[in-house]
């Protein structure tokens, strides 16, 4: 065999040899991705299968809030009306005065509230003093008398004439838990004084 | 016989480099790739095990409707008792 002949035979053995040894390591490679992307492929399947029924749970969610949304802002649109309800939402949540705005079909400036909303803070006052919202104005005098409003509750204390000390000139106590119970204090609107208080205001 | 050995030469000094380095350049490729599903196992793990809490949605709902429920409520009585505009 002439030389030529065999340097050739070596240059195209050592071709093969090198191809052979190479894509056999490409192979194990890529058996060990297709191992790898099994064990992925579960994990991808397992976050599938479960963020699945997310989409459906979260659009109910914002539907019901939606829906509470809705009739909280009807309730403060027939108590406030539309303008002073765009307002104290706003004063609440700043930026959602004019989404509130929006929703009601309107445009236009916000109105301001401030921090303190005279007329609910009238309403939170005449509830205090047990006066029949809706049934009668705003002015006029209390229906309860506010020096001695608070007895029927001092009454469940063991003190009602309030915090007492151990002894003479030591701190004062405040005033204990009131008793329930079968030891409480006799006396306290019964169901027929407040039905009889209810009719009294109704 | 003189191109036979040009040929040999060629053969020799460029082909068998170049098969070699193309070879080496795909086994590199293929390790990277599998490295980087090594890496991602771990991650989707994880992040499956992160939606775990995904199942309290349903209670999330439930409890939403309730206190949708109990506003409207609060509504109903808060119209009676609050004079309108």
């Amino acid at each position: 065999m002439e030389p030529a002949a065999v340097v050739t035979l070596i240059a195209v053995v050592l071709v093969i040899l090198a191809l052979v040894v190479y894509l056999v390591a490409v192979i194990l490679e890529l058996r060990k991705i297709t191992a790898g992307l099994d064990a992925v492929i579960e994990s991808v399947g397992g976050i599938v299968s479960k963020s699945r029924p997310v989409n459906g749970v979260v659009e109910s969610i914002n539907k019901d809030l939606s829906a509470g949304t809705d009739l909280l802002e009807g309730l403060l649109d027939k108590k406030a009306g539309q303008d002073d309800a765009a307002g104290l939402v706003e004063s609440v949540f700043p930026g959602a005065g004019a989404s509130v705005l929006e929703r009601q079909g309107r445009t236009g400036e916000v109105k301001n509230i401030d921090e303190v909303y005279t007329r609910g803070a009238v309403q939170l006052a005449r509830l205090g003093r047990e006066s029949p919202l809706g049934a009668g104005a705003m002015s006029g005098v209390a229906l309860r008398d506010a020096t001695y409003s608070s007895a029927a509750a001092r009454s469940l204390y063991q003190n009602p004439s309030g915090p007492v000390a151990d002894e003479p000139g030591g701190p004062r106590h405040r005033p204990r838990s009131p008793t329930i119970g079968t030891e409480a204090p006799a006396g306290g609107d019964s169901a027929s004084d407040e039905s009889s208080a209810s009719n009294r205001y109704g | 016989m003189t191109l036979w050995w040009i040929g040999n030469a060629v053969l020799l000094l460029v082909i068998v480099p170049v098969v070699a380095i193309l070879l080496r350049g795909v086994l590199n490729a293929a390790k990277a790739t599998g490295q980087a599903v090594d890496a991602l196992r771990p991650v989707a793990e994880a992040a499956s095990k992160d939606l775990d809490a995904v199942e309290l949605l349903n209670t999330t709902q439930e409890q939403v409707s309730q206190t949708v429920a109990v506003v409207a409520d609060y509504g109903g009585s808060l119209d009676t008792i609050l004079e309108d505009a």
